[in-house]
């Protein structure tokens, strides 16, 4: 880029993806940046929402009819499990800041949990708008 | 010729500035505080979701009128957007190689996250203070 960066030998690379064998870290770092990814699309969605509610009646019944359409429910769902799955990452992230649970062990058995609560969570969500009607 | 320095950098190094740029603290506190803050603005968030996705738009109106629904919301907002800017700037500083490219990202995911959080907060203070039309 620059002149002090001529005849620098190359920087090393980080090791590419395919030559790590999975565990679950890995795909909690994954997940969770992917989550980060689709929530960025929902918090537009939300603002769009809030949007469609100052607009008035009409405009708020054809979005919260999009909402409701089957692949704004899919959408949705999605994004409860993105949302819940970043809770229990930001979570987890600030335990590890403190420096405690690094060990492959730990380190494992709260990632897996972080999945678990929000898979659970977000069924639970679910339900409970099938049950209040919300889903209808 | 001077005393050891404190530091581990090389001299070589330090004349290549290809260190830290000194921004890395602050991004990665912003960070941590707005995920923080959203860890309760969240569990909220779903379940105001749950309460407003089973009513109608009069409900949606009345619910948004109420204070505390509409500072929660405004601050799920903001403290969200901060939050998604930083994620979302390590993901295309992580993926996007060229020059302008990614600069043209970077400022377009800044833009996007300032517009939606102003549009976001004008709805919200729009319905919290004159309600239905």
């Amino acid at each position: 880029m620059t002149e002090a960066s001529s005849g620098v030998r190359e920087r090393p690379l980080s090791p590419h993806l395919q030559v790590w064998r999975w565990h679950v870290t890995m795909l909690g770092s994954i997940l969770h940046r992917a989550c980060l990814v689709g929530l960025y699309v929902g918090a537009l969605i939300l603002v769009g929402w809030a949007v469609a509610l100052a607009s008035g009646h009409d405009a708020y019944l054809a979005y919260s009819g999009i909402l409701a359409s089957p692949i704004g429910k899919l959408v949705l769902f999605g994004l409860t499990f993105a949302l819940f799955f970043t809770v229990a990452s930001n979570v987890r992230h600030l335990m590890w800041d403190t420096g405690r649970g690094f060990t492959p062990k730990i380190a494992d058995m709260i990632t897996i949990a972080g999945i678990a609560f929000a898979l659970v969570a977000t069924i639970v969500v679910w339900v409970i708008a099938g049950q209040t009607g919300a889903l209808s | 010729m001077t005393a050891p320095s404190q530091s581990f950098r090389t001299p070589m190094s330090r004349a290549r500035g290809l260190g830290s740029a000194k921004h890395g603290v602050g991004h990665f506190i912003a960070d941590r505080v707005s995920g923080l803050a959203l860890i309760p603005l969240s569990i909220w968030a779903a379940f105001a979701g749950l309460k407003v996705a089973a009513g109608g738009y009069d409900m949606a109106i009345e619910w948004l009128s109420s204070p505390l629904n509409a500072v929660l919301l405004g601050l799920f907002m903001v403290a969200g957007f901060i939050h998604l800017r930083l994620a979302i700037q390590v993901v295309v500083e992580d993926y996007v190689e060229g020059f302008v490219s990614k600069s043209a990202l970077l400022i377009l995911n800044y833009f996007v996250c300032v517009l939606g959080a102003a549009l976001g907060v004008f709805a919200i203070l729009k319905v919290a203070l004159l309600g239905a039309f």
